[in-house]
């Protein structure tokens, strides 16, 4: 696909917000889902007679199911501390980016049909009917949304955005307005087992190779094994980490970190995906099957631990989700629960990052690591937001943020932090998070990208920053792409485990 | 679903431009689709395009770029077996470009 024309903006000292420029992002929209895709994950696949009824039923269905959905209707007073907090606001300065004025494009007909003022006497309260074009409305901006919870940080209610949008995008589907990127992914992972819709013989020709590659490079025999029952540990990775660049110099860096540890672990083929796109689309029920896919793989190989890549939402997910969606706490009296609880070793945190594993390593001194094979580097990091803002690593607070840039300080000698209120909890998204890591989306994605490259561009004026390590598979895709439209090289980004992989010594 | 005309054939493609059915592939039909991505096919670029085909024939899926590198290394020479040859020939990104000229549907995920 040819690159459409669009303003890419300027690099500033400071972000300045910009002044509105009202519907500059509107004709921005995402490709439809077509109909076998939607039959598959069970929505309609056009908008139907009954389309509006539809949307309501499902709005209603979700302010039931989801208390705090409801309570992110009523709470906010419209103060305006998140208007300036997103990156595709200040990146496209389109009002409706604004997260107050995006939330509106539901709280207007939630007051409309789900409470008294708005049933009364609408033009009140701001109450509005569900109308097709407001429907467009949320076709476009609710997919112009990553689902990246920096608004939430500065809402004084802490009101989330990405609930709201996830709620958005499932009356979407309900109504039958799916979305042709995501849909297409989760049905993919359903039938083929991953995001890439890679089949187990491809699988195992392209770990092959990169067992040979490895070999070639150091001499080792490093192994990347596949369904080997009675293995240790799982490692659920997103299947980019075996496709694409820079990406699988991360895998590389997990299966030398086993291989230097004296690990017994497998990959699984039926559950080659980490990722989890039922978070992004809202759907609690595609999230759990999806999810489940690494439950049996674990109960089947026998595993006693679960690892998971570098992936930021899948962490979101494995942290924070898979107890409820999976495990003990989906149901106490869930045989299949029981049984993976009684089969995992609770000496160790189930599930488990890749860098909480590596960093742990190398506390105990079993790596040995040549931070000078990294000294062609002056690296900076950058925090993912689902990893960021949504999950935690180690035992201490803001482990998450300490234990990956205490592995790139132990396995380089050259780094400096980005500003402080652009990282962190505070950290910008990529901009191509959330389901719109899609070409059909790319002025947005390149716009979106604006806050944190400008943020890039000061350390690399001030500091000579040439690589920015980051630990999630939709970052590094989404940067390789944009960087070039900032005026940077694409191969600026990679993995912390590439750092690992690099500066690794292997006996 | 959208058609294109080509050589007086009427061919499906999806919204993007990718083939909709593989069988309608041919080399006249990559020419096109090259000339839409605007890049100019050389031996090199047939090199890849064909590779591609063989390896989704065996597979059902495009290569994972490692093993394309390492094909194309082999048949080129090892200056040839890396990123940024293939991004010189296909320069919006060797998966997506490369993939729809030789007529494979589009690889998603996080790539």
């Amino acid at each position: 696909m040819a690159a459409p024309e669009f303003e890419v903006p300027q690099f500033k000292e400071q972000i300045e917000i910009p002044k509105i420029r009202e519907g500059s992002m509107s004709h921005v929209k995402s490709f439809v889902s077509p109909q076998p895709t939607q039959e598959f994950l069970g929505y309609p696949w056009e908008l139907g007679e009954d389309w509006k009824e539809r949307a309501l039923f499902k709005m209603g269905d979700l302010l039931k199911k989801y208390r705090s959905l409801r309570v992110f209707m009523d709470a906010c007073v419209h103060c305006g501390a998140c208007t300036d907090k997103c990156h595709y606001y200040l990146g496209s300065a389109d009002p409706k980016n604004m997260p107050v004025a995006r939330q509106e494009l539901m709280r207007k007909v939630y007051r409309r049909y789900f409470t008294l003022p708005g049933k009364i006497a609408p033009w009140l309260v701001g109450a509005e009917e569900l109308t097709k074009e407001t429907l467009e409305d949320w076709y476009s901006y609710y997919h112009q949304c990553s689902e990246c919870r920096r608004c939430s940080v500065f809402c004084p209610y802490g009101i989330d955005t990405a609930e709201i949008t996830m709620a958005g995008r499932e009356i979407l589907n309900y109504a039958g307005m799916g979305q042709k990127y995501s849909n297409e992914i989760l049905t993919k992972v359903q039938k083929i087992g991953n995001n890439l819709g890679l089949p187990g013989p491809a699988l195992e020709d392209t770990l092959a190779g990169l067992e040979e590659d490895i070999e070639a490079d150091t001499g080792v025999p490093v192994k990347l094994p596949m369904d080997v029952k009675g293995a240790e540990i799982l490692l659920v990775t997103p299947s980019a980490d075996f496709f694409s660049e820079p990406h699988v110099e991360s895998l590389i860096g997990y299966a030398k970190v086993f291989h230097a540890a004296g690990a017994s672990w497998t990959l699984s083929s039926y559950a080659s995906e980490a990722g989890n796109f039922g978070l992004f689309n809202g759907n609690y029920e595609t999230m759990r099957k999806v999810a489940l896919r690494i439950r049996d793989a674990a109960l089947e190989l026998g595993v006693k631990r679960i690892i998971v890549g570098e992936c930021g939402h899948a962490w979101r997910v494995a942290y924070s989700f898979w107890n409820t969606l999976t495990g003990i706490g989906f149901d106490g009296k869930d045989p299949f629960s029981i049984e993976l609880q009684q089969q995992l070793d609770h000496r160790y945190p189930q599930p488990m990052h890749i860098c909480e594993y590596t960093w742990d390593l190398i506390q105990q001194g079993r790596l040995k690591l040549d931070p000078s094979a990294n000294d062609d580097k002056i690296i900076t990091y950058h925090d993912s937001c689902n990893v960021a803002r949504a999950s935690r690593m180690g035992d201490e607070p803001g482990g998450q943020f300490t234990i990956p840039r205490n592995i790139i300080k132990a396995v380089a000698n050259n780094f400096h932090d980005m500003a402080a209120e652009t990282i962190g909890e505070a950290t910008f998204c990529c901009g191509g998070g959330g389901g719109v890591l899609t070409d059909d989306l790319i002025e947005l994605r390149v716009k979106g990208a604006y806050p944190r490259m400008n943020a890039l561009n000061n350390v690399v004026q001030e500091e000579n920053v040439n690589f920015m390590a980051t630990i999630c598979a939709i970052c590094k895709a989404q940067f390789t792409k944009v960087l070039p439209y900032y005026g940077f090289d694409r191969s600026m980004v990679g993995g912390v485990h590439q750092l690992v992989s690099a500066a690794i010594k292997l006996d | 679903m959208p058609t294109v005309n080509i050589a007086g054939k009427d061919i499906e493609v999806d919204e993007e431009g990718y083939l909709t059915n593989l069988a309608d592939w041919n080399e006249e039909v990559a020419a096109y689709l090259a000339k839409e991505e605007k890049v100019e096919m050389t031996d090199s670029h047939w090199e890849v395009v064909n590779f591609l085909r063989e390896y989704y024939n065996e597979y059902q899926i495009a290569p994972a770029i490692r093993v394309l590198t390492k094909a194309i290394a082999k048949k080129l020479g090892p200056d040839k077996g890396n990123n940024k040859y293939l991004y010189e020939l296909f320069p919006y990104g060797p998966a997506k470009q490369a993939c729809k000229i030789a007529g494979l549907p589009k690889p998603t995920g996080c790539i």
